[in-house]
């Protein structure tokens, strides 16, 4: 148990950049949101996932929608007491803590603004250890467990129960009243009790979100080597590229920004090209037409300069980035996980291997 | 008709005047004064002297200023001011100012967030409650002369906005201050509010430059001028509109430099290297304009809307002093004896290398006292100019989007420094008047009008929403004063909506053309 401040926010949210793997949207809105809540109301108990008794209700707090949306209209304020009722009633009993379902983008820092304002505690966990980009893309999936009951509430007071026979027809219902309540609205789902959390849930990833993100925010200062050596080791990830961006192209389908980022090599990789595909998360990388890492394992897009990751959306011609990879939690890894998020789910005509199985291939 | 163009920075003021055709008649290099209006006046009354022309034949005067960034940044000067945010049930959950650096917090004195505003498809989000706006200005009677109003997706429907600004005009008087957000444009509320405030925060400062500019150039017999402004995106806005928009000044120097050496040099598309005694900065023009930043700029602490010229600056310049390390490297930079360069250098009579020293050192220019640095070992001076070489060679290929060689241009007075020829570069060029780039981009800036919605297009086709989006841009860039025949598109940016089902896109357009004379 320990609290969570201003000074721990700023860190998750650059950590949670990082773990978006190019998508879940800028945490910026996201941090506002929560370092309103946190100076109103004090700091967040964050709750180790061991310390929650096994029969506790948690919820967790996401936004669904668009991010740009989020961006103008940010949050109502009265969005979590309005979930927060609509849970316990419905189940007749109290929530012992919030939690984060996605650990990446913006979606990290809401439940730190739900916490703060209802005054519950944080469980240190989520559902995904990254960001992903439909709602049946949570460890509890694995386990059989249905995102519904779900609530869902816009700034306006509009609230609506949802109760459905598989997790994609949430999908689709949840994202049809989402674009009719103007966007971006806020939602509780997958609640479940402590014994499912302590079996299903990514362990003490916000703990891993803050120490990435201060990681980062340290390189500049760092005595043990370059910033890039400090960058690679403190994160434990792959160094798949260092490129320029010379091309991007993007199309939608669905509700999703598809596209390809092409890249340039520079330093080392002078001479060679590399490209990364992306579901408004990065989905794949290859370097000189070889594939390098795949989903679920993240692969994210750093400045060369400040470390500081890329997100889809802010990709441009010249920018100088390191292609990096980092390995997904372990449940993913499963043929059940890879059904839900393996490549071939997203697309891509390849199967899952390992980011360090892949790189081992001893190229460059 | 001539033009004036004026550039004050922080250690000169310069100034140009160029003719009918463009052509320079004559420039100048004046130091910046304490109150900027000395320098201006100086630097003014030295060209129109240097010229001889008739100061009443000057038909257009631009100017160039970083007055606001320094205000800003400096926190001086700014005037206190009182919010409203249209928008409620939404963005409640966000206070204004929430991320803003303490020191600066306190311009705004009254705030208040009232029911209204739109969603992203320009339905209403909530009636607008214009009786609390009414109470709200009758609470901040006499106690501030701005008020800065935002509006939840002002950029897609600004009706709240100027409705509130109405009222607020009737119940504050004509006089006050008032700056809308969408006026300030692009989309995510908070930059804009913040880009806002600050704009409001400036209406001071804005008074007093915009009033000072006009009364030295009146003072100095230039009587039948227009009087223009320059932006960050390197066009022009009218003194009236610099007055209601000072925010939209901000950063426009580099951007100044960058379109004055792509005109000097004649180059639409190059990369520019302009080489100061600490720092060089290199930029990138595009069919005649900066490359921008992907990045939000911030101002002073401040998170803001605006998009700065994607420049990257790297420790090097005349001025950078050159050492060997016990392992026998040589490093160049990044410090520097900076502008004391006359005192300390070798060829100055000093006692530091530096890179100018070894530019002379090495027969590339003719500066100081030759002899001075003839002790430096040519093996030494060979070693050191590698150096210089490989960091700029090095930037340059950062600022490059291909493989392809590009032309490059040499602006700014430590530009001496370098070898004529780099690695990447198809040519490389040194205009002449390179010294007062900056007055000269100034004085060639056209005007421009941009154009941002978020358009379906399931309901309204690509190439219709994107016509008809030019066509918009184009009417707002005549209205901003340019000559219809020769206003073209510059800028065409869509980008989907991210995790949105349908096809909404983010559309910005930005038009520019020549300034009607």
């Amino acid at each position: 148990m320990r609290q969570i401040g201003l000074r721990e926010i700023e860190d998750i949210a650059l950590g949670a950049a990082l773990l978006g793997a190019g998508g879940g949207g800028d945490p910026y809105v996201g941090k506002l949101v929560a370092i309103g809540a946190v100076r109103e109301c004090g700091p967040v108990t964050l709750l180790d996932p061991e310390e929650v008794p096994d029969d506790a209700l948690i919820v967790p707090i996401a936004m669904m929608g668009a991010p740009t949306v989020l961006s103008e209209k940010a949050i109502g304020g009265n969005e979590y007491k309005t979930l927060y009722n609509m849970v316990s009633q419905f189940y007749g009993r109290k929530i012992y803590a919030f939690m984060p379902i996605e650990a990446g983008g913006v979606n990290s820092m809401l439940p730190i603004a739900a916490a703060a304002r209802m005054g519950l505690p944080l469980v240190d966990a989520d559902g995904m250890g990254r960001a992903f980009p439909e709602l049946q893309m949570v460890t509890f999936t694995i386990g059989g467990i249905s995102a519904t009951p779900m609530a869902l509430t816009d700034e306006k007071g509009n609230c609506v129960i949802f109760q459905t026979i598989t997790n994609k027809w949430t999908e689709e219902l949840a994202r049809a009243v989402t674009m009719s309540c103007g966007g971006s609205v806020s939602v509780c789902l997958y609640v479940i009790d402590g014994k499912t959390l302590k079996e299903y849930a990514v362990k003490n990833i916000i703990t891993r979100s803050e120490m990435l993100g201060r990681a980062i925010r340290n390189l500049k200062n760092s005595t043990e080597g370059t910033p890039e050596d400090v960058f690679f080791k403190t994160t434990e990830g792959f160094k798949l590229f260092k490129g320029k961006i010379v091309d991007v192209l993007r199309e939608t389908r669905g509700a999703f920004n598809f596209g390809k980022v092409v890249l340039e090599g520079i330093g080392e990789y002078k001479g060679h090209n590399a490209h990364v595909e992306f579901q408004n998360e990065n989905l794949l990388a290859r370097v000189d037409g070889e594939i390098v890492a795949t989903v679920p394992d993240l692969i994210c897009l750093v400045d060369t300069e400040t470390f500081v990751p890329v997100t889809t959306d802010g990709l441009k011609y010249g920018k100088r980035v390191f292609v990096v990879g980092l390995k997904c939690f372990e449940m993913w890894r499963t043929p059940k996980g890879l059904e839900l998020v393996g490549p071939r789910y997203f697309g891509c005509n390849t199967d899952y291997i390992p980011v360090e199985d892949r790189v081992k291939g001893g190229r460059l | 008709m001539y033009k004036l163009g004026i550039d004050v920075g922080g250690t000169n003021t310069d100034a140009v005047l160029i003719d009918e055709n463009l052509r320079i008649v004559a420039e100048v290099k004046n130091p910046t004064s304490d109150d900027v209006y000395e320098g201006i006046i100086g630097a003014v009354r030295h060209v129109l002297e240097q010229s001889g022309i008739d100061p009443a034949k000057v038909g257009q005067a631009m100017l160039g200023t970083t007055q606001c960034t320094n205000a800003i940044v400096e926190r001086k000067n700014l005037a206190p001011i009182a919010l409203l945010r249209i928008g409620a049930p939404a963005a409640m959950g966000i206070p204004p100012m929430t991320d803003w650096p303490d020191d600066i917090k306190n311009v705004v004195v009254a705030q208040a967030i009232i029911s209204g505003g739109f969603e992203h498809n320009g339905k209403e989000l909530a009636p607008l409650d214009e009786a609390a706006a009414c109470s709200f200005f009758e609470s901040i009677k006499g106690k501030v002369e701005s008020v800065a109003i935002s509006c939840v997706f002002s950029t897609v429907r600004n009706d709240h906005e100027l409705r509130i600004a109405e009222l607020c005009r009737e119940i504050l008087g004509r006089d006050v201050h008032v700056s809308i957000s969408s006026e300030i444009g692009s989309m995510g509320l908070i930059e804009r509010e913040n880009a806002t405030i600050l704009n409001s925060a400036l209406c001071k400062v804005a008074r007093r430059f915009t009033e000072g500019f006009a009364r030295s150039l009146a003072d100095l017999g230039v009587i039948n001028a227009d009087i223009y402004l320059s932006q960050n995106d390197g066009t022009l806005m009218t003194m009236a509109h610099a007055r209601r928009y000072p925010i939209l000044t901000i950063a426009c120097g580099p951007t100044n430099s960058i379109r004055g050496a792509s005109y000097l040099s004649k180059h639409e598309n190059a990369i520019v290297i302009d080489v100061g005694g600490t720092t060089t900065d290199i930029g990138v023009i595009q069919n005649g304009f900066p490359r921008e930043s992907s990045m939000a700029a911030t101002i002073g602490g401040i998170r803001t809307n605006f998009r700065m010229p994607d420049v990257l600056t790297i420790g090097l310049g005349g001025g950078s002093i050159v050492r060997q390390r016990s392992n026998g490297t040589i490093t160049v930079g990044p410090d520097s004896v900076g502008y004391r360069i006359t005192e300390k250098a070798l060829i100055f009579g000093g006692d530091t290398i530096t890179a100018t020293d070894i530019a002379v050192r090495l027969g590339m220019y003719e500066l100081g006292d030759r002899s001075k640095v003839a002790g430096i070992d040519e093996a030494f001076a060979l070693k050191a100019m590698a150096v210089i070489r490989e960091q700029v060679e090095n930037a340059l290929d950062t600022m490059k989007v291909s493989n392809s060689d590009v032309d490059v241009i040499l602006v700014g007075g430590g530009s001496i420094i370098l070898p004529e020829k780099l690695a990447g570069a198809r040519s490389v060029t040194k205009p002449d008047y390179f010294g007062t780039a900056n007055a000269i981009g100034s004085a060639i800036s056209k005007v421009s009008g941009t154009y941002e919605k978020l358009i379906d297009y399931d309901r309204v086709p690509r190439d219709e929403a994107l016509a008809q989006a030019k066509a918009e841009a184009i009417e707002m860039a005549v209205q901003a004063g340019a000559i219809r025949e020769t206003v073209e598109i510059i800028e065409v940016e869509d980008v989907p909506l991210a995790y949105y089902p349908g096809n909404t896109n983010r559309v910005k357009i930005k038009a520019v053309g020549d300034l009607a004379s």
